[in-house]
C-alpha cells in the first residue's frame, strides 16, 4: 500500500512534489512499457475516454451563472462552470463561443451535463452540439419562470446524474486512448532547459504509441516560427500554420499594439525569472513539442482534432487559462504545464499537472507542483529520466491522483473573446 | 541533498552554476540562487555536456544571463544556438544581460 511517509521526509518545506512515491505504489510504472502501458479512465458513450468524472452545471451565458452556481450548491458533486460571456456575440466570435462550450460539455472527463441559460434558442443549441456525443445533457432557460423555478427543475435533474454518474466504473483503457495537452506558464530561462524539454520526451516516448497531443500559443512562437515551421508533417501543413501564426502576428500583434509589447510578452514573472525577449521565450516554449514529433494539422482554437492519433497545432492565446480552456473544448483530458516562476492554473474538468525545474520555485512554492525537475538543472537527472517521471505523472493523474491545483482548488475557465460584442 | 542546499551558489564542485545550450551561446543561464560578483562559475553546455568557466563579475540572480564574451552595442545574443535579440548596450564578459542592455528584434 502507498504511504505518505515520504512526504513527511519531504525537503520542501512548503509542501512538495511526491513524484518519488512512484516506488511505494503498487501500479507497474507506466515508464518503464510505453507501448504496453494503460490507465484507467471512463470509457464514455462515444468511445472516448475521461479521466475525471464531472457532472457539470453549464451556463449559456454570464446571466445564467447566479442559477448554475445555486444548482450546484444544491446538488453535491456537480460543479458550475461560471463565464463572463454568451450575450450579442456574433460572426467568427460566436462561432468560437459555441465551440468551446459545446466542447468543455463534450469533453469526456465530463459525464453529463445540465445547461441553463436566459433563454431557450442558444441554450438548446448546446444542448443539441453536446448530446452528440451521446452523453446524458439537458438545458433549462430562465425566461418566463425565473430563477427559482428554473433552479428547483435544474437541481432534481442534477441530483439524477450525479447519482447516476457516481455508479460509473473506471476501466483499463491503453495509453493510445490518452489525449495530452501543454502549455507553459511563467515561464523562465529554467523552463527551456528543463520543464518544457521534459514534456518534450514525454511527446516524443507516447505520440508514436498513439496519444494525441496538442501545443499552441501563437503569439509566443514569435522567434521559433522557422524551427516550428520545419516541425510540420508535410508542406501544406508548415504553410496552413504559418497563415495562422502571420495572422495573428498582423491582424492581432501589428493592428493593436502600442508599444514592442516588451511589458505583456515576456511577462512581468517571464523578466524577473531571466526571460529578456520574445525570441528567448520562444525558443524555450518550443522546446515541448521535443525532437522527433511532428505536427499533423494546425487547428483553429477549441477545434476538435480530426486528423488521427498524433501531435496538433491550436491556434491559441499564450495566456494560461484561455488557452487551457481552448484544449480542453478540443477534447484534451490531461494538461501537461510546465513553469519557472510558478503559474498556479488549474482548469474546471483537466487536471492540469505542473511541472517545474526552478529550485527557487519549489522552494518558495512546492505545493503547486506535481513533478519535480530541479535535478537537469544540477545535471542529476537526464531529460530521458525527466520525461519518465512525468509519464509516471501522467498515468497517476489518469487513474486519479489529484493534482496540486484540484487540490488546492484551481478551476481558472477562460473563454477567449476575438472581438467586441454588437 | 535538496534544492535548497544546491542553491547556495553551488557548493559541491561538480553542479554546474551556469548552463549554455549551444555551443554556439555567447550567453548562459545561472541556474542557483545567490550567484555573486567573483566567482568563477562552472558552466555544461547541454547540446555536447562540455564544460567551461566564467568569472562572474556581477551579483546575478537565478535564471538570468552572463555573457560568455564581451558583447557590444548592436551586436546579436545568441542562445539554443538562435538569435534571440539586440544589445543596446555593450556587456562584458561575466556581466548580467538582460532588460538593461537586451532587447526584442521583433514588434
Amino acid at each position: 500500500m502507498a504511504t505518505i511517509a515520504h512526504e513527511m521526509t519531504s525537503p520542501y518545506p512548503g509542501g512538495a512534489p511526491d513524484q518519488l512515491m512512484t516506488k511505494s505504489l503498487e501500479a507497474k510504472r507506466a515508464s518503464s512499457d510505453y507501448k504496453n502501458a494503460s490507465f484507467r479512465g471512463w470509457r464514455r458513450e462515444n468511445g472516448r475516454v475521461g479521466v475525471r468524472n464531472h457532472v457539470v452545471i453549464l451556463p449559456l451565458d454570464d446571466l445564467s451563472n447566479s442559477a448554475c452556481e445555486a444548482v450546484a450548491n444544491n446538488v453535491k458533486g456537480t460543479m458550475a462552470i461560471p463565464h463572463a460571456y454568451g450575450r450579442l456575440q456574433f460572426g467568427e466570435d460566436l462561432d468560437l463561443f459555441f465551440r468551446t462550450l459545446i466542447g468543455i460539455g463534450s469533453n469526456p472527463n465530463v459525464a453529463a451535463v445540465v445547461v441553463i441559460g436566459i433563454e431557450d434558442g442558444w441554450t438548446g443549441r448546446v444542448v443539441d452540439g453536446i448530446a452528440k456525443t451521446g452523453k446524458p445533457v439537458v438545458g433549462f432557460g430562465i425566461e418566463g419562470h425565473g430563477d427559482i423555478a428554473t433552479i428547483a427543475k435544474a437541481s432534481y435533474q442534477a441530483k439524477r446524474f450525479v447519482q447516476w454518474a457516481s455508479e460509473l466504473k473506471r476501466e483499463e483503457c491503453p495509453i493510445s486512448d490518452l489525449w495530452v495537452s501543454t502549455k507553459c506558464g511563467e515561464s523562465d530561462t529554467t523552463t527551456g532547459l528543463s520543464s518544457c524539454p521534459t514534456v518534450g520526451n514525454m511527446y516524443d516516448k507516447l505520440i508514436p504509441h498513439g496519444i494525441y497531443g496538442v501545443f499552441g500559443e501563437t503569439s509566443e512562437i514569435t522567434g521559433a516560427e522557422h524551427l516550428c515551421r520545419e516541425r510540420a508533417a508535410t508542406p501544406d501543413i508548415a504553410e496552413k500554420w504559418y497563415k495562422m501564426w502571420k495572422a495573428y502576428q498582423d491582424d492581432v500583434i501589428e493592428a493593436h499594439k502600442t508599444n514592442d509589447l516588451s511589458d505583456s510578452q515576456p511577462t512581468k514573472g517571464n523578466i524577473a525569472g531571466g526571460l529578456t525577449t520574445i525570441e528567448e521565450k520562444a525558443l524555450g516554449n518550443l522546446e515541448k513539442i521535443g525532437r522527433k514529433c511532428r505536427y499533423i494539422d494546425a487547428l483553429e482554437p477549441a477545434e476538435t482534432p480530426a486528423k488521427g492519433p498524433g501531435l496538433y497545432y491550436m491556434d491559441s492565446s499564450s495566456a494560461a487559462a484561455e488557452c487551457v480552456t481552448l484544449m480542453a473544448a478540443g477534447g484534451y483530458v490531461v494538461h501537461t504545464f510546465p513553469t519557472g516562476q510558478g503559474n498556479v492554473i488549474g482548469n474546471p474538468i483537466v487536471p492540469v499537472i505542473k511541472i517545474s525545474g526552478n529550485p527557487k520555485t519549489l522552494r518558495t512554492m512546492g505545493e503547486h507542483i506535481d513533478v519535480d525537475v530541479t535535478g537537469v538543472l544540477r545535471r542529476e537527472m537526464t531529460l530521458d529520466q525527466a520525461g519518465d517521471a512525468l509519464i509516471d505523472m501522467i498515468v497517476r493523474t489518469c487513474n486519479g491522483r489529484l493534482t496540486a491545483a484540484e487540490s488546492l482548488g484551481h478551476r481558472e475557465f477562460s473563454m477567449t473573446k476575438l472581438y467586441r460584442s454588437a | 541533498m535538496s534544492s535548497q542546499e544546491s542553491g547556495a551558489a553551488g557548493q559541491k564542485s561538480n553542479i554546474p552554476q551556469v548552463l549554455a545550450h549551444s555551443p554556439k551561446d555567447n550567453v548562459a543561464v545561472v541556474v542557483v540562487e545567490g550567484l555573486k560578483a567573483g566567482t568563477k562559475a562552472l558552466g555544461v553546455v547541454t547540446e555536447d555536456n562540455s564544460t567551461f568557466t566564467v568569472d562572474v563579475k556581477d551579483d546575478i540572480p537565478i535564471g538570468h544571463k552572463v555573457a560568455l564574451i564581451d558583447l557590444s552595442d548592436k551586436d546579436t545574443v545568441i542562445k539554443y544556438g538562435q538569435d534571440v535579440g539586440r544589445m543596446v548596450a555593450a556587456a562584458a564578459k561575466g556581466h548580467h544581460v538582460h532588460t538593461q542592455n537586451m532587447k526584442t528584434k521583433r514588434w
